[in-house]
């Protein structure tokens, strides 16, 4: 009967002796990755099957789907093992990376089965960026392909050292060694430059498990060892314990006044209660007065042990800093050059604000300058104005306030990093910090004596920037240049930034792509920043189609400065007025990139002032704008002199 | 001095890192707490994660109105012996309906009394981060779920765009109204939660022990007569027999195996010769394929 579960003869202590001798088996991580149909997936299967880790439901819910879905005829098809979600099953292709478990009696292991298709690498990152060893699938009849080169240029810049070469569907070459050998020469000639510790070719057929766990008949010229038998024995040591202590701070635990404990997990090296500490930014030291845990203090801890400390002194320390060993300490910067691999469908921008991750810190970061693109065919260094899906660069990078790290190939734990869209909240790419650029280092802000309160209060106004945004002919720089006249009746000091006079000086460099787009409206946005803290009230009429852009530029002023108004004016009415020419000059296919004809206008969701045009005259919504500023200036008389609001 | 960590730290530590992280980016996490193994591991992991303090978050349980009485017995308790916020989520609108396994099926009892319940939870309080108990060695769509798993503002899950999850760097960013699903335990296997439970000698729910119990023998499992509600259909019939739970559901659908099992070391070692899963005993897993993702779309745990 299915529900009798096999008697357990064992003795208490024999329990206790098999799990003291489970608890000193090392824990292995790997994932297998290469291209689509290498047979990922099978080889995963036939792990799992010949360890004995598939339950018999399991089995019998198997054999059933491989009628149903089985590409392998009659045989149990492995793959839809760890193709779990409904999608693969039906398309039978890997989408996303599955996490499976297996033992045998020498190590315990983790193995992320990662999809083949360029679409989901970054499902196949996902997988690579947990592992210490990754297993790469050729088609013996295929050879390296492209994906098998992304692949192990993506393992490599994730920091993984260990490759096994598994040459798979050797049966269906014959065993022949000489095609063996002309892969394995391939592959060597390609990944030389990829720094790997160790790279293990293997002759595999995973649907028949030749080499997979015991070594084959049917390949009597290899003498090297089965794909378990490397597993089991290859040493990935990354000692972590042996670098300098790093313990980024992920949370302050304050259940009391008396208590104030920094939590986190420690990077590397180990810490010993009296140790001298320092915090990474600003440099202040104490020492380790305990290393709490639930049933008593600790005298020591290692890397990638979960703790509590609690120090000497009352310094600042709060989540996103580290505490370091004050004899080697991180660098601590707010530029610096980084491996990016891309994961969205909007491409990196140079110059566009993204939230950038560390294990605990966080902060604004652009991408400052895009160095080049790497082809992951011959890893040419190619120049490039943006970094598509699944495309891998290097980059400089600014961030609005320093962090702590060290370069990824130190330490791969406060080296890496991730980047967040800021309104998709997508993660959009993940970041290895090559070094800190010297720049950083020397360049500090020169402190004013003169300030911005001092300068607009001579002009007796409070400064202001009114990003006019909307469609090319929608009434922006109309209505700019109404407003602009009365606000100089009145009295006040003004400027206009305008689209089409700017990129005749200041951005004659710039194009129309849509890098080019955020490149113009950073520098706009700059000037913007300057002539406020100048003191003047800024007018910028620009088309600024993408919300991102506007954003930044909002997060650049002082709050309260920037007033973003949305001339809103229907495309077809654009069109249909084109004072320019441009409309019918785009819609006829002339001009490329034409907002609104075939690159995308995004509409601010809350502007502070919105403008619909149609059926009212520039004059009058000029008056609104007028009206607007005044009322915004009584009230922050009043704040200011205590009136409240 | 061997500074290694063993298997089970490793496991620990990872799991400890992830509660403070949503302890720290979240402004109101909850704990699903579903009183079975993987719960009182999860709280566990919990108390030791905060330590001095309390978990700074409540506990929840979604109570279907059907779970074993030795369950609810057991919830209580806990709740007094470690001090935390309890809060019990029935639907009522469910048990207006009469909703239950009997009558309606495993497939609409679940998803009115576990499912919709746990949204209608989750809306009422307003959480933006639920910790859960799943372990990917549990079912082949869990295998494929994130650590941090985003949910959108229907609870619902897009299994085909999920967010790249890179090494401990977790994206926490949600917008209003979306949530996260946090699984502490998405490494843990079965086994590694027993052996735990041995270290650290975690208390749980007796049904877990081998006893003489009264059991019913319905559609190939053994289901026990919890209470008056049990509906006995033409030629069943109640026999007391020695068995024990692997995993812990509503009554009705969960199967008991026979076992005499009855100190956490038995149920360690008869786990090492297991043949079957430990979801084997879950009816809900077998109702038609793909049906555990089919749920977990629609906002199931």
């Amino acid at each position: 009967m299915r529900h009798i579960m096999a008697k357990s003869l064992a003795p208490t202590d024999s329990i206790r002796d098999y799990m003291a001798a489970q608890e000193k088996k090392s824990l292995l991580r790997f994932l297998t990755c290469g291209s689509v149909d290498d047979g990922k997936s099978t080889l995963i299967g036939r792990l799992l099957s010949d360890t004995k880790q598939i339950f018999e439901d399991q089995l019998a819910a198997l054999e059933k789907d491989s009628r149903k879905h089985g590409t392998t005829g009659d045989d149990i098809d492995f793959a839809l093992l760890v193709d779990g979600l409904e999608a693969e099953r039906e398309q039978g292709i890997t989408i996303d990376v599955a996490y499976r478990f297996f033992a045998t009696p020498k190590r315990k292991f983790i193995v992320a089965d990662t999809p083949g298709h360029e679409q989901y690498t970054r499902n196949m990152a996902t997988g690579a960026s947990t592992a210490d060893l990754a297993i790469v699938l050729i088609d013996a009849r295929q050879g390296v392909l492209r994906q098998t080169r992304r692949h192990s240029i993506i393992a490599s810049l994730l920091g993984i050292r260990h490759i096994v070469l598994a040459v798979n569907k050797i049966d269906l070459i014959g065993f022949d060694k000489a095609a063996f050998d002309r892969i394995v020469a391939d592959y060597g000639a390609f990944a030389k430059e990829l720094g790997f510790v160790s790279v293990v070719p293997i002759p595999m057929s995973a649907r028949f498990g030749d080499n997979v766990t015991s070594r084959s008949e049917r390949t009597p010229w290899y003498s090297g060892p089965s794909l378990i038998e490397h597993l089991e024995t290859v040493s990935v040591d990354e000692a972590a314990v042996e670098l300098p202590f790093r313990f980024p701070v992920q949370y302050v635990n304050r259940p009391n006044l008396d208590f104030r404990g920094f939590a986190g997990t420690i990077a590397s090296g180990t810490v010993s209660q009296g140790d001298e500490v320092v915090v990474a930014k600003s440099g202040k030291a104490s020492r380790v007065r305990r290393i709490v845990a639930q049933g008593g203090d600790l005298d020591r801890a290692v890397a990638g042990q979960a703790i509590t400390l609690v120090l000497e002194d009352e310094v600042e320390v709060s989540r996103g800093n580290m505490l370091v060993s004050p004899a080697a300490r991180p660098q601590v910067a707010d530029q610096f050059a980084a491996n990016i691999v891309w994961f969205d469908e909007q491409a990196l921008l140079p110059g566009r604000s993204y939230i950038l991750r560390t294990e605990t810190d966080q902060v604004s970061a652009t991408v400052t300058e895009l160095k080049y693109r790497v082809n992951v065919n011959d890893f040419a260094h190619e120049a490039a104005k943006s970094l598509e899906i699944n495309e891998v660069g290097v980059c400089n990078l600014s961030t609005r306030a320093p962090i702590a790290f060290d370069p990824f190939a130190e330490n791969r734990t406060t080296g890496a990093f991730i980047l967040i869209d800021r309104i998709t909240n997508a993660t959009v790419g993940a970041g290895m910090i090559l070094h800190s650029l010297r720049r950083a280092e020397n360049i500090h802000w020169q402190s004013l004596d003169v300030g911005k309160r001092g300068r607009s209060d001579l002009k007796n106004q409070r400064p202001a920037v009114f990003w006019f945004t909307g469609l090319s002919g929608s009434g922006k720089s109309t209505i700019a240049n109404l407003f602009e006249k009365k606000l100089f009746a009145s009295g006040r000091h003004t400027y206009i930034l305008d689209g089409d006079n700017v990129r005749h000086g200041l951005n004659r460099d710039l194009g129309f792509t849509d890098a080019d787009r955020v490149e113009n409206i950073r520098r706009v946005a700059e000037v913007a920043k300057l002539m406020a803290d100048a003191g003047l009230i800024v007018i910028v009429s620009f088309i600024s189609p993408f919300a991102a852009e506007r954003r930044v530029a909002r997060e650049l002023m002082a709050e309260g400065e920037f007033v973003e108004v949305f001339v809103d004016t229907p495309f077809e009415e654009c069109a249909r007025r084109d004072p320019k020419g441009l409309y019918a000059r785009a819609l006829s296919g002339e001009i490329k990139n034409f907002t609104g004809v075939d690159s995308p206008y995004e509409a601010p969701e809350n502007p502070e002032i919105h403008l619909k045009t149609l059926g009212r005259s520039p004059q009058e919504m000029a008056e609104a704008l007028e009206h607007w500023l005044t009322e915004r200036d009584i009230a922050e008389e009043q704040y200011d002199n205590g009136g409240g609001i | 001095m061997n500074i290694a960590l063993t298997h089970l730290q490793r496991l620990e530590a990872e799991s400890i890192h992830i509660f403070r992280e949503v302890a720290a980016s979240f402004s109101k996490p909850v704990m699903l707490y579903s009183v079975g193994k993987d719960s009182s591991v999860l709280m566990h992991l919990a108390m030791k994660a905060f330590y001095p303090a309390k978990p700074p978050f409540p506990f929840l349980h979604v109570d279907t109105t059907w779970k074993f009485r030795e369950m609810i017995a057991f919830r209580d308790q806990m709740a007094q012996k470690l001090g935390f916020d309890l809060l019990v989520h029935v639907n009522e609108d469910g048990v207006r309906d009469g909703i239950n396994p009997f009558d309606h099926g495993s497939n609409t009892h679940t998803h009115v009394m576990k499912t919709v319940a746990l949204r209608q939870a989750l809306d009422k309080y307003g959480f933006d981060a639920a910790f859960g108990g799943a372990r990917r060695d549990e079912e082949k769509s869990r295998a494929k779920e994130r650590i941090f798993s985003f949910r959108n503002a229907q609870h619902s899950w897009d299994p085909k765009n999920q967010r790249p999850e890179m090494w401990k760097i977790f994206n926490t960013r949600i917008a209003p109204g979306e949530s996260i699903r946090v699984f502490p335990l998405s490494n843990w296997t079965e086994l590694d939660i027993w052996q735990y439970i041995l270290q650290e000698n975690i208390p749980i729910v007796p049904l877990y022990f081998a006893k003489e119990r009264p059991v019913v023998e319905r559609d190939g499992m053994l289901i026990l007569k919890d209470d008056d509600r049990m509906q006995l259909r033409p030629g069943e019939t109640i026999e007391n027999r020695l068995v024990r739970f692997r995993t812990l559901g509503c009554y009705p659908l969960t199967g008991a195996i026979e076992s005499e099992a009855d100190t956490l070391e038995a149920i360690v070692g008869e786990m090492l010769t297991a043949r079957t899963s430990e979801r084997q005993g879950r009816l809900i897993d077998r109702d038609e394929a793909g049906s555990m993702e089919k749920k977990k779309r629609e906002g199931y745990f």
